[in-house]
């Protein structure tokens, strides 16, 4: 999140796409009707089926799963004909008016640069004309045709109501009714607050779709301040935590990436990671890069990192490809590839695309271990628990330890929320039988493992024999123990370099990332978590409920990153000149020394609005980008592409149907359907009796929502002869789901270029263990591509047919 | 089974003694609950479960999210979801929590013949006191809501409580304090009533006309009301009723069928004694016992 699930309360108009909030966060949820109630807001939900979240908005659109792009396109286009943005904030924080280069274009579905034999760009023409100095060229007056804005109106001019009607299947007054609506908000002092989750990202063109929002968010001037913003609404308490501490094979801690193997040495590496500013005076806060980097360094290598040695850059793991995902994975163990596998909070059997290919991969293991505090799917993937989980145990050589592990009210930690609290939680209860910390588990490989390399030896063991490992008791590091090395301490006494006096003593715990240093002489094991815990103690331990403005922004509860900063760009909250676009909701503000207010500003505090320092400081032009430069894998501009199983053609480019840079292994490719075969577009979703594949082994939550089941549109159901609980067969080219039929008005088939489509919904919550009814798991059927940037896999939209049945075969 | 005394009680089942008033202090509450801002995620649900310690069967699909899908005697509070097509053809769910209505005047306490079984306090919450029971169903007769249900188990009648055991030590309704939402509130009637009045203005506001509030005086008002989109419509609300009374049986009963029926009882004993002083006692024989402890035996087994 931008922002914050409190801050919710200040919006004028919510909008909840690409997820469904009050289904899957009923507890934060509480904000949005808090923001009907006193803030007089509406509510509008744009979603496949009428949800939980549509049974209480004042709008709702329908749309065919996977066309958000084409939908929030055409209202870009809306907005900019009907010239509904916020001019000044546009031309001041966004990159509207900068110049594109005169290489960079875009014609039939694809942008310049494509390989067709790679499936991937050279983005070399994606970004913007320099002026000699390096910067980047600006027509403030917006006149220039390759300016941003030119360039987007241009781009969006495809998108016409009656196009994206075509596509998406929404009818054109609803759409139109949601641009009205949304357009209210363009003036300054009017907030709409995007709340999305997997509905977005699970997409072959995920990332895309949340960018799109993001640029009307810029566009009717909605981020950076009071009720409103992009807010990603995490699915698990600590997912948020996940991506902060960078547990992606592409990342490192705070968002650094890790070397690729193009990139040898330590220089090599840094030179990619410079980020000099392209507009005079910015910040370009990645700058400070390398003091993230070398601090990081040496918190995990301690002594054993210093500038001799390139602070030990080459036991990094260097990437040969640009990502070791789970997709990636399974097919590597299906190939043999991957034969062992340590199985840490995850249940793949259930959570990953294509089940039959992961229990295929799992059977060709040599051993996997599994780490849960739950019997998983996956631990017992092996066994026979009849059609939802037949197995042959004796043909499978698959060793497989199962190492059961606390939960987290039996530990002390920190979670951190979608809102980047890092709040710190006790232990409630003692682990059940010989259930142990994931903690005391790691820590035992890692020693035993030590052992071994020092016994027998073996190839490349410095960056695993150099590891620091400073804990009181080295079997199981405390929590605090590991917080405080996550935030970092100086190594010795640290003196202003203007006065000499020293401002910091050896080994004390750092304030702020500001402090860290590039010469060894700070250490922090993830920099945006820098100030969580200090000398003054654990500020993720804090409870003080004062909220000075009642504006949701209590800065003494809990700790949020970066800074103890709430609300995120919030130097875009305030005008020109330094005043509150919405004065009766002031984040910060300048007084003409300062910049002051609830929150911690997003901004040098004493940087003068007459500096003309953009908001948006971790970006290199200091501005909130329309036009996304190389970072996209697909086109800096979003583009609507068809889910690679769809049952429409891409009317937009015919020839470029799906996202041209999605990465598809070949035996997947085999295994998509068409839709002559799977004529329905299906969906996956969570209901709000269960969290994910783990409340179905919680007794009560079991009888709340006891049995699998799929939803289908009543005109559906009448066509195929299937009555209201009804056994169903749901197939995709994948595998079957045999499971009940819901038949509900709340799904209904949309036109789609002139064709009636019928979607069906698939819950996900079922398995074979636990207390529900066995389920054969809605993975079952999804196939195995992910977004092109990230990988996420596609389970929002994808094919299926469906007939009526006699249940399970037993 | 009630934590409160006797001097709470303002009306008991099947007695002609006046109740002390020593609680005439005491406030009305209610439960109030605004279907508009309830998402149906069943914490309500789920919290009764717990705090009432109720575990029914893990069941099956049934073509709708209601689950369990009916009230049990281990049912208290059950979500009911409604889809319905409005005027200009717009889809709402309806979402209604379902559950003991605490009725001013009581349906189920009227018609039960078990003196003490069923209480209505001072704050106005009608209890059920599982020990008076005689689990002969009448309450579910008198009930104009369809609420009661008498377990096969141990043929007690069963339903919410209004939490009496937290409101009487100054807590809310443990639905109350899980509903993520603030749709279920809970206080005085009087500012109960009130705050939904507010709640009517706003909905009227965003277009629903017809937004009131469900306190149907035909039961003399009740301690459970719903704010409702459609007060004019409350039976698209899953079978809310439109005007709920207590059946002419129970009145009936309370009028001309009891006597009788109780000069039925009458007789009964009589013939009763008079078969033992003619005939002799029944005996019970070694069967009779089995059977007996197998029952019992079943009874303690679902009951644990």
């Amino acid at each position: 999140m931008t922002n914050t699930w409190q801050d919710i309360k200040n919006a004028n108009v919510v909008i909840v796409m690409g997820g469904n909030a009050a289904e899957a966060h009923p507890c934060g949820f509480k904000w949005v009707i808090e923001a009907k109630i006193e803030n007089g807001a509406k509510l509008v939900v744009v979603d496949p089926r009428f949800t939980r979240t549509a049974s209480v908005a004042d709008l709702y659109a329908p749309i065919r799963p996977g066309t958000d792009i084409a939908f929030l396109s055409g209202l870009i286009r809306y907005l900019l004909e009907k010239d509904k943005i916020q001019h000044d904030y546009v031309r001041a924080f966004t990159n509207a008016g900068l110049i594109a280069k005169e290489e960079f274009g875009f014609q039939d579905g694809l942008f310049t640069g494509y390989n067709e034999e790679t499936h991937s760009y050279d983005k070399s023409s994606w970004d913007y004309e320099l002026d000699d100095q390096g910067f980047a060229k600006v027509d403030d007056t917006w006149q220039h045709p390759r300016c941003v804005i030119n360039l987007l109106r241009k781009h969006v001019d495809r998108y016409t109501p009656e196009m994206v009607s075509r596509i998406t299947g929404t009818p054109q007054d609803k759409f139109l009714q949601v641009c009205e609506l949304l357009a209210t908000t363009s003036e300054p002092d009017k907030a709409l607050t995007s709340l999305f989750a997997l509905g977005w990202t699970q997409h072959s063109i995920g990332a895309q779709n949340i960018r799109t929002m993001a640029m009307v968010q810029l566009l009717l001037g909605n981020i950076g301040v009071a009720g409103g913003g992009m807010n990603a609404l995490r699915g698990h308490s600590n997912i948020q935590g996940l991506t902060d501490i960078g547990l992606l094979s592409n990342q490192m801690p705070g968002y650094m990436t890790l070397p690729s193997d193009k990139e040898a040495t330590f220089n090599d590496y840094m030179k990619t990671r410079q980020f000099t500013p392209l507009r005079p005076g910015q910040i370009s806060y990645w700058q400070n890069y390398r003091k993230f980097f070398v601090s990081f360094q040496k918190s995990i290598y301690g002594k054993a990192a210093s500038a001799e040695n390139n602070w030990a850059y080459d036991w990094l793991p260097k990437l040969d490809l640009p990502m070791y995902d789970i997709i990636r994975a399974f097919e590597m163990m299906n190939k043999g590839e991957i034969n062992g596998y340590i199985c840490q909070g995850f249940n793949p059997l259930q959570a990953f695309p294509d089940r039959g290919k992961i229990r295929r991969g799992l059977r060709k293991l040599k051993f996997l271990v599994t780490m849960d505090p739950l019997d998983t799917e996956t631990s017992r993937f092996w066994e026979d628990f009849g059609p939802q989980n037949p197995s042959d145990a004796a043909a499978i050589q698959t060793e497989v330890f199962q190492l059961p592990t606390n939960c987290f009210a039996e530990e002390n930690g920190s979670l951190v929320n979608s809102a980047r609290w890092l709040q710190w939680h006790w232990k409630a209860a003692e682990p059940p039988g010989q259930a142990r910390s994931d903690i005391w588990i790691m820590a035992g490989i890692f020693r035993r493992l030590k052992e071994l390399y020092q016994k027998e030896g073996g190839a490349f063991s410095d960056a695993l024999m150099n590891l620091s490992w400073n804990y009181a008791d080295p079997a199981s590091p405390d929590p605090e123990e590991l917080a405080k090395e996550m935030n970092g301490r100086t190594l010795a006494d640290i003196t202003d370099p203007t006065t000499g006096a020293a401002t910091l003593k050896a080994g004390q715990l750092l304030d702020s990332f500001a402090q860290l240093k590039d010469d060894g002489t700070t250490v922090s094991g993830c920099w945006i978590f820098t100030g969580c815990f200090t000398e003054k103690g654990n500020q993720m331990a804090r409870r003080e409920t004062t909220d000075p403005r009642d504006q949701g922004i209590a800065p003494g509860w809990a700790w949020a990153w970066p800074a103890n900063r709430r609300i995120l760009y919030n130097r875009a909250s305030a005008d020109l000149a330094g005043k509150a676009w919405n004065p009766k909701k002031p984040i910060i503000e300048w007084n003409g020394e300062r910049w002051v207010g609830i929150d911690v500003p997003d901004m040098p505090p004493t940087a003068a609005p007459s500096a003309g320092v953009g908001p948006f400081i971790m970006n290199a032009e200091g501005l909130g980008r329309l036009f996304a430069r190389a970072t996209m894998a697909e086109g800096p501009f979003p583009e609507h592409y068809e889910p690679l199983e769809s049952p429409a053609e891409n009317v937009l480019h015919p020839k470029v149907r799906s996202n041209p840079a999605a990465r598809v292994f070949a035996d997947d490719r085999e295994s998509f359907g068409a839709a002559s075969d799977f004529p329905y577009v299906a969906t996956t979703y969570r209901l709000t009796e269960h969290f994910h594949y783990w409340t179905k082994h919680a007794l009560i939550n079991a009888i709340l929502q006891p049995e699998e089941f799929v939803e289908i549109g009543e005109e559906l159901a009448k066509e195929k002869g299937i009555a209201q609980a009804d056994w169903v067969k749901v197939s995709s080219k994948r595998g079957d789901v045999v499971c009940k039929a819901y038949v509900t008005k709340r799904i209904k088939p949309l036109m789609v270029d002139g064709k009636p489509t019928h979607v069906i919904g698939c819950p996900i919550h079922w398995g074979f263990t636990g207390q529900a009814r066995k389920g054969y798991g809605a993975n079952t059927l999804t196939p195995s591509v992910g977004d092109a940037n990230t990988q996420t896999p596609e389970f929002k939209a994808f094919l299926v047919n469906v007939a009526k049945s006699n249940g399970p075969e037993v | 089974m009630s934590d409160l005394q006797a001097q709470d009680f303002i009306r008991i089942s099947a007695t002609t003694l006046t109740p002390p008033t020593a609680r005439n202090h005491e406030q009305e509450v209610a439960k109030l609950i605004d279907v508009s801002r309830c998402i149906g995620c069943k914490a309500c649900q789920s919290a009764c479960m717990e705090w009432n310690n109720l575990r029914p069967e893990v069941g099956h699909f049934e073509g709708s999210y209601d689950n369990p899908m009916d009230l049990e005697p281990s049912v208290w509070t059950l979500m009911r979801f409604a889809e319905w097509e409005n005027e200009k053809g717009d889809l709402e769910w309806l979402i209604r929590k379902d559950g003991c209505m605490h009725c001013e005047d009581p349906g189920c306490l009227k018609a039960c013949p078990a003196p003490g079984a069923i209480v209505q306090y001072a704050n106005g919450i009608v209890d059920f006191i599982s020990e008076n029971c005689i689990g002969c169903g009448y309450c579910e007769k008198g009930c104009p809501f369809n609420i009661p249900r008498v377990s096969k188990v141990d043929h007690k009648s069963y339903k919410c409580t209004l939490c009496s055991d937290r409101v009487t030590v100054g807590l809310e309704p443990a639905c109350v304090k899980a509903c993520p939402t603030g749709a279920i509130m809970f206080g005085s009637k009087a500012d109960m009533t009130e705050w939904a009045g507010e709640r009517v203005d706003e909905l009227k506001s965003r277009g629903f006309e017809n937004a009131g509030l469900y306190d149907p005086p035909g039961v003399g008002g009740t301690h459970v009301m719903y704010v409702l989109q459609h007060a004019d419509k409350p039976a698209i609300y899953a079978g809310l009723p439109e005007d709920p009374h207590i059946s002419e049986f129970v009145g009936f009963w309370k009028g001309l069928i009891k006597p009788v029926a109780l000069a039925g009882m009458a007789f009964t004993a009589a013939a009763a004694f008079l078969h033992w002083i003619t005939v002799g006692p029944n005996t019970v024989d070694a069967e009779d016992d089995h059977h007996a402890e197998e029952l019992i035996r079943s009874a303690k087994e679902k009951s644990a």
